[in-house]
């Protein structure tokens, strides 16, 4: 795909997120849809194309009163909307339309007019579930003491990837936990699944996010700054987390950044500003090393030697990652919406003069990756 | 029997063999006749090579714990906190287990310590693989 051919001109989330048990899942589509809307002056008659996960595109189409000749409807999980993104780049790009939206909407916490989302893989049914695991934090966990192991690190260093983002997340007027927290307050908080405790698990919210996309030539008639996609990747590896070829380091993630970095033609020097999805707080971990940001094994020191926190080099998870902010279930929309935010230079953490973001989402424990590259320059 | 409310799989065409052998005590894996690879979980055809000429053989049964969590939450069928584990076998593969006859605990359950399958009873139609410390 062309650099900087397609830009995203609308950007929203719900018009409130954490408990909102007066809409329904489809209804928060809407609402961050039609936040997308009003933000850059369209109405459901100027979009042509809809992408989404878990619900059919053609539920959102006809729910918002949209005609479609492109849909999407990918669901890998909570980096589907990195994925989406990509796709609909490349549809618009080869004219198979022209104005695409990407909705997300997720009733986590009220569970207010939830479908049932795709059943579990087959090797999970059979040689997972036997076992014992059942939610997230049972499953996307367990690679984690391989991790620290291979590397000699501690408890105390997952501890420091959620109260460096708590930092990010004090500065968010909407973000759930916004009070500071010390390495200690996480490793006496709640054990959920040893090594895991509390505020090393995301939080889980209602609410939802969209996007809207299209030609980069119309980009400047829009009442927004619009911002350019540079570059994108993606991929899957083992959708259940036994079978993950190597437990310190996802092939999905490393498959999906290289592309990323390759189409979109930046050095790791160039980027201003990091979204790595966090579920959990190891993921962090492997999203810095697997991107490529710093070698195997460090990434945990770069994160304890602050360069990624409020001043550092390479601020990473700006809005407090789904582990402050908050965590619908499939979080990818609201990793991209902090992108798009300090691309428009609009965060409440505004990273001074931010020119590349890159965006980097998770789906289905390790199963799945997506990478986006975005960047305020036009062509 | 040790049936406890856990979820219990129903074998397909592609596992029953592997199912089959647990009832027997038979841990299976399957090699690949044209490359020699060696994989779980079970499928007719090799995940390396994608050749159809494949083997169905007998695991050693041998192991190390290759990482684990212990589960704190309510779960059906099992009494928190639990350890499930993931187990790396002598002939590579890696396949999901509980740890039994072993205290629940990271003092107890150590990386890379050697295990040994053991099997148990669930139902008429599943027996499923678990590990266990192995006896030096």
């Amino acid at each position: 795909m062309k650099q900087r051919s397609v830009a995203i001109v609308g950007a929203a989330e719900t018009t409130t997120m954490g408990k909102v048990p007066g809409m329904s899942q489809i209804q928060l589509h809407a609402d961050c849809a039609l936040n997308a809307m009003a933000d850059c002056g369209l109405t459901a008659k100027d979009i042509d194309g809809v992408a989404t996960a878990v619900h059919q595109p053609t539920e959102v189409a006809n729910y918002l009163g949209i005609t479609p000749k492109w849909v999407d409807g990918t669901s890998v999980g909570g980096c589907s909307f990195m994925i989406h993104v990509r796709h609909a780049a490349a549809a618009i790009e080869a004219g198979l339309c022209n104005t695409v939206l990407i909705t997300h909407g997720e009733s986590g916490r009220s569970g207010v007019g939830r479908p049932d989302r795709a059943g579990p893989a087959l090797f999970e049914t059979q040689f997972e579930l036997p076992y014992g695991v059942s939610r997230p934090p049972t499953k996307f966990t367990i690679p984690v003491m391989r991790f620290l192991k291979e590397y000699g690190l501690t408890e105390e260093h997952l501890a420091n990837v959620a109260v460096v983002q708590r930092e990010w997340a004090a500065m968010h007027s909407r973000a759930t936990f916004r009070d500071p927290i010390t390495v200690d307050d996480v490793l006496n908080s709640k054990m959920i699944a040893y090594p895991f405790r509390l505020l090393m698990c995301c939080l889980v919210s209602d609410g939802g996010g969209a996007l809207i996309l299209t030609k980069a030539d119309r980009a400047k008639d829009f009442p927004t700054k619009p911002v350019y996609i540079l570059g994108t990747g993606e991929s899957t590896e083992s959708p259940v987390i036994s079978q993950m070829a190597d437990f310190t380091s996802s092939r999905a993630f490393r498959v999906a950044g290289k592309s990323a970095f390759e189409s979109s033609g930046i050095k790791h020097s160039d980027v201003d500003h990091l979204m790595l999805y966090d579920a959990f707080a190891h993921l962090p971990l492997y999203g810095l090393e697997d991107l490529g940001f710093v070698g195997r094994g460090e990434a945990a020191h770069f994160i304890a030697e602050g360069h990624t926190r409020p001043g550092g080099k390479l601020p990473v998870n700006t809005n407090g990652g789904g582990l402050s902010y908050m965590h619908s279930g499939m979080y990818g929309m609201f990793a991209l919406q902090e992108s798009m935010r300090q691309m428009r230079g609009i965060s409440p953490a505004q990273v001074p003069d931010a020119k590349i973001s890159v965006c980097h989402g998770v789906g289905g424990m390790f199963a799945a990756s997506g990478t986006i590259v975005l960047t305020t320059e036009g062509p | 029997m040790a049936n406890d409310g856990r979820p219990l799989p129903t074998p397909t065409p592609e596992t029953q063999h592997y199912w089959d052998g647990a009832k027997q005590g038979e841990l299976r894996l399957q090699t690949c006749n044209s490359c020699n690879h060696t994989y779980f979980p079970p499928r007719p055809f090799c995940p390396e090579c994608s050749s159809r000429d494949v083997k169905v053989v007998k695991a050693t049964g041998k192991g190390r714990l290759f990482s684990y969590i212990i589960n704190h939450l309510p779960t059906p069928g099992f009494k928190p906190p639990f350890a499930v584990a993931v187990v790396e076998l002598e002939e590579g593969p890696r396949m999901m287990s509980n740890i039994l006859e072993c205290e629940q605990t990271p003092e107890a359950l150590q990386l890379d310590m050697p295990l040994e399958v053991t099997f148990v009873k669930e139902s008429d139609d599943i027996t499923l693989p678990q590990f266990k410390p192995a006896k030096s």
